[in-house]
Order: structure tokens, then sequence, then C-alpha cells
């Protein structure tokens, strides 16, 4: 751990420091939101790129989202991919799982953030598809390497509290996937602007029974389930 | 297994191949020399270019020397979602080349965004071939045919490789195995520039009938147990496998044709 020279820092507020370093990093950034629906997991991020992605594919039945720092979580999005070819690769493809892979991130974060010159500034969703209706799972960390799970829906990045706020009101279980998205944009929308499709990064992992169940749904498609 | 995060100038980039090397995983060279009678072998594989894209077929018997080793093996492949691959030669490595040209595929489409080429998936295949010479050498060649839907010039090609890597571009035809003369006959004698997928299909099991109706490693069809080859389609839409009904139905109707014909 780095002393300053010739002064005390209290574990306290060095901890709370690196918090406050990390939330502003984090903070900075637009949110993206996973929400369960009907046939599987929406992924919807604010995002003006169409290159540098926020929403990706993972494995067969699992995506990554990722706000903050774009480097920072693109470099974690590579090793998640890589582990879990890797995993799929020596065991079989119905072992990788996404809790495995979530306690891994949440290792490195811990790390990071306790040891490293500087935490992540990112903020990590990792979801996954289950073939069952209702068993969804969607995995949420914090740049400290918190862990939290849930199978309904989730917002991180910037202003999370208003937008899952708006999401709480309109969100439901078993959704179709053009109310999801609906009810997804608007909570990312609010009241006071407007989102565009070009705005939007949105992709599924669909329960439609194809091995890899990532799905972009961009350009027209997207207009059309916004229309 | 823990996260494999690297350093800048130790990352292995979009390679899964690269990965295995750098994590020490790859798989150990092969050295020394082995009775390759003992050794499970597949077949005759072809593959027919047509305007809607590339027909792919195999037959379904693997040999070790003169024992048949099974009745119903599978030597036809996705890659991804717009190629194949079909495989003959010695059935271990050739699995496990398909298996990670599969997942090569993949896991750069996953880390970078976005599929490779088909141009560049035809030479990452030539690639894996040639690192498998020396195995090649003691007699455990593995000799794929790979084709694909190239998006840019929107059309079905069609590349043969030899047990080096040499990487060869067909524009008509291709078959490999010991029954690819044969076959390769059958479908010469056939071919037309204007195919379309339905006339390549029937070309492709009576080449297959033909081939195993010459050669003792390529195995016919087989109604009492229900073994027909492994047809699969590869066009715009993409790598789509024939159900094994409808190649019955092809196959029944070949050879009532056949048997007609009093000279056989």
């Amino acid at each position: 751990m780095n002393m300053p020279l010739g002064g005390y820092v209290s574990p306290e507020q060095l901890m709370k420091d690196r918090a406050d370093y990390a939330r502003k990093g984090i903070a900075r950034g637009r949110a993206a939101i996973a929400s369960t629906y009907a046939d599987g997991v929406l992924l919807c991020a604010e995002n003006p790129s169409n290159t540098l992605r926020k929403v990706s594919e993972i494995y067969d039945r699992i995506g990554f989202m990722g706000v903050g720092k774009y480097n920072e979580f693109d470099q974690l999005r590579i090793a998640g991919v890589r582990h879990a070819d890797l995993k799929g690769y020596s065991f079989s493809r119905e072992d990788v799982d996404a809790r495995w892979l979530a306690n891994q991130y949440a290792q490195i974060l811990g790390q990071y953030f306790t040891h490293e010159m500087k935490p992540l500034e990112v903020e990590l969703l990792v979801a996954e598809m289950s073939p069952e209706v209702g068993d969804d799972r969607l995995f949420h960390l914090l740049y400290d390497g918190t862990v939290m799970d849930t199978t309904s829906h989730v917002v991180i990045g910037g202003e999370a509290e208003a937008i899952g706020a708006r999401l709480e009101e309109s969100w439901s279980v078993g959704l179709q996937l053009r109310e999801a998205v609906r009810v997804a944009v608007g909570a990312l929308t609010g009241s006071d602007r407007e989102l565009v499709p070009d705005d939007l990064e949105v992709a599924v992992l669909s329960r439609d029974g194809e091995r890899r169940s990532f799905r972009r749904i961009e350009g027209d498609d997207l207009g059309e389930l916004l229309g | 297994m823990t996260l494999p995060l690297f350093t800048p100038d130790q990352d292995p980039g979009p390679s899964f191949l690269g990965l295995l090397e750098r994590l020490g995983m790859a798989p150990p060279e092969f050295t020394g020399s082995l009775e390759a009678d003992a050794i499970t072998h597949g077949t005759t594989v072809l593959a027919i270019r047509t305007i809607e894209g590339v027909v792919m077929a195999g037959d379904r018997r693997a040999t070790a020397g003169n024992f048949i080793s099974q009745h119903s093996v599978e030597k036809v492949f996705p890659a991804d979602r717009h190629s194949g691959v079909a495989i003959s030669g010695t059935a271990g490595p050739a699995m496990e080349m398909v298996r990670l040209f599969q997942l090569n595929l993949e896991h750069y489409e996953k880390v970078e965004g976005s599929p490779l080429s088909l141009e560049g998936k035809a030479n990452q295949l030539s690639q894996m071939v040639r690192s498998n010479l020396s195995a090649a050498m003691q007699g455990l060649g593995v000799v794929p045919l790979f084709a694909g839907w190239d998006e840019r010039l929107e059309q079905g090609r069609l590349f043969q490789y030899d047990i080096t890597g040499g990487r060869y571009e067909e524009r008509r035809y291709a078959a490999g195995g010991s029954g690819s003369l044969h076959s390769s006959t059958v479908i010469k004698l056939r071919h037309t520039p204007d195919l379309d997928f339905s006339t390549a299909v029937d070309i492709a099991v009576e080449a297959l009938f033909e081939a195993a109706d010459e050669d003792s490693a390529t195995g016919g069809p087989d109604p009492v147990r229900g073994i027909y080859p492994v047809i699969a389609t590869i066009g715009s839409d993409g790598f789509e496998r024939m159900a094994n009904e409808d190649v019955a139905v092809r196959t029944t109707a070949l050879l009532e044709r056949l048997g007609d014909r009093s000279d056989r």
C-alpha cells in the first residue's frame, strides 16, 4: 500500500478516498440496464458510439455489460471471454456458468481496490439466461468487488438511483420484448430529454433454443420495437 | 482456473490458439511413431459449389485398418454460422482440429466484436493443418475441406488443403479421403455452372454411393440402421444441415433409379 511521505492516513480514510475516486469516475458515464423478460434477458445501454461497445457476448448464455472507464471494463470483458472459452474447452460447454465468472471479477475488482495504485473505475453486470423461465440471473459487481445477484433488473452507471426508481415503477415480471425494451429505454431517458435508436445499444440473451443466445438489436429492428 | 489477465506486451490477441500457447495449454508436439492401422480414419468427404452456395457431404464410415470402427461417424461440421468444415484422415486429430477451429472462430468474433472474413478463416485453417505436419509425417494426417458464404462477394467459396497446410481455392468442386477419386469423377461428369442446391445434393448422394461401391473404406447408405450421408448446405442463410429423413428420401430415389439399370 502506498503511504504518503511523512504523513499518516487512517485505513478508513484511505478506503473512503478510493471509493469516492471510483464512484466519481463511474458517475461520469452513462447508465445501462439489464432486466429479465418473458423470453430471456434484455441488456440496454445508453451509448452514442456504435464501435466502442458496452454490451457484449461472453458465452452461449452469458452476457456482459460494463460502464465507467472503457479500457478497464473492456480488458475485463476480454478476460471473461477467454476464461469462459478456456473452461468450455477444458471441460464442457455446460460447465461454464456466470456465478463463477462473477466471483472471478469480484476477486479482481477487490484486489485492485485494496492493493493497487488506484481502484478500477468500473461497474459490471454479468447476465445469465437460463433454459428455465424464471431462473435467469443478473450479477451486479461494484468497483470494490461487492457482488449482488437478482432475477429482476439492475441499473449500473451514472444516475443509477433515479433511473432505478423509474424502472421499478414500470417493470414487471414476464414482459414481452417490445414492452421490456420500452420500459428500459423510458427509464434511461427520463422526462426531460429524448433518446433515438442511435444513442442506444440493445441486445438480448434470447431463450429461442439456439446455442449462442446473444443477439444485438440494431438499426431498423430497434426502431421498429421503439416505434 | 483464474481469470486470464495479461499485460499489454504479453497479450495473446484475439486468437484462442495463441491463448492456449501463452498459458502452456497447447497440445504437445507429436513425436515417435505408431501403427497407422490401429488408428481410426475418416474417409470420404466432398464439397460442390453452386449458384446458391456450397453443398458439403461426407459418408458415415470410420475404419481402422481393415476393420470398420464406426458406422455413424460425422465428418461435416459447422465452423461458424456461415461456414462449414469437412474432414478426412485420422479421426482423433481431425476432430480436435475441428473443435479448435470452431472455437478459434467464435473466440475471435467475441473478442473483436465482428467475425473474421472468409479468407481469414480459410487461412486460419491452413495454419492449423500446417502445425499438424510433424504428426502427419508419422501417419496422423488431417486433410480438411472448408467452405463458406463470402458476405463481401456474395457467393459461396470452397477451399481444399493438403497435409502441409497448402490451401487451394476450387471453383467447382473438391473431394478428400480414400473415396475422393471415385466421388470426384461422378461430380466432374455432372457439374454445370448453373447448379442449384437441390441438384447438387443429388449429385453428392450419388458421388458418395459410387465411392462406397468401389472403395471399401467408404460407407454406403445403410437403410437397416437408418444411416445416410451427412449433407449440409451453406448459402446466404448460413450453414444448414439436411435432415436425415430428407437424405434418406434422396437416397431411395437414387437406388430406385439405379435398380432400373439392368447392367449393374
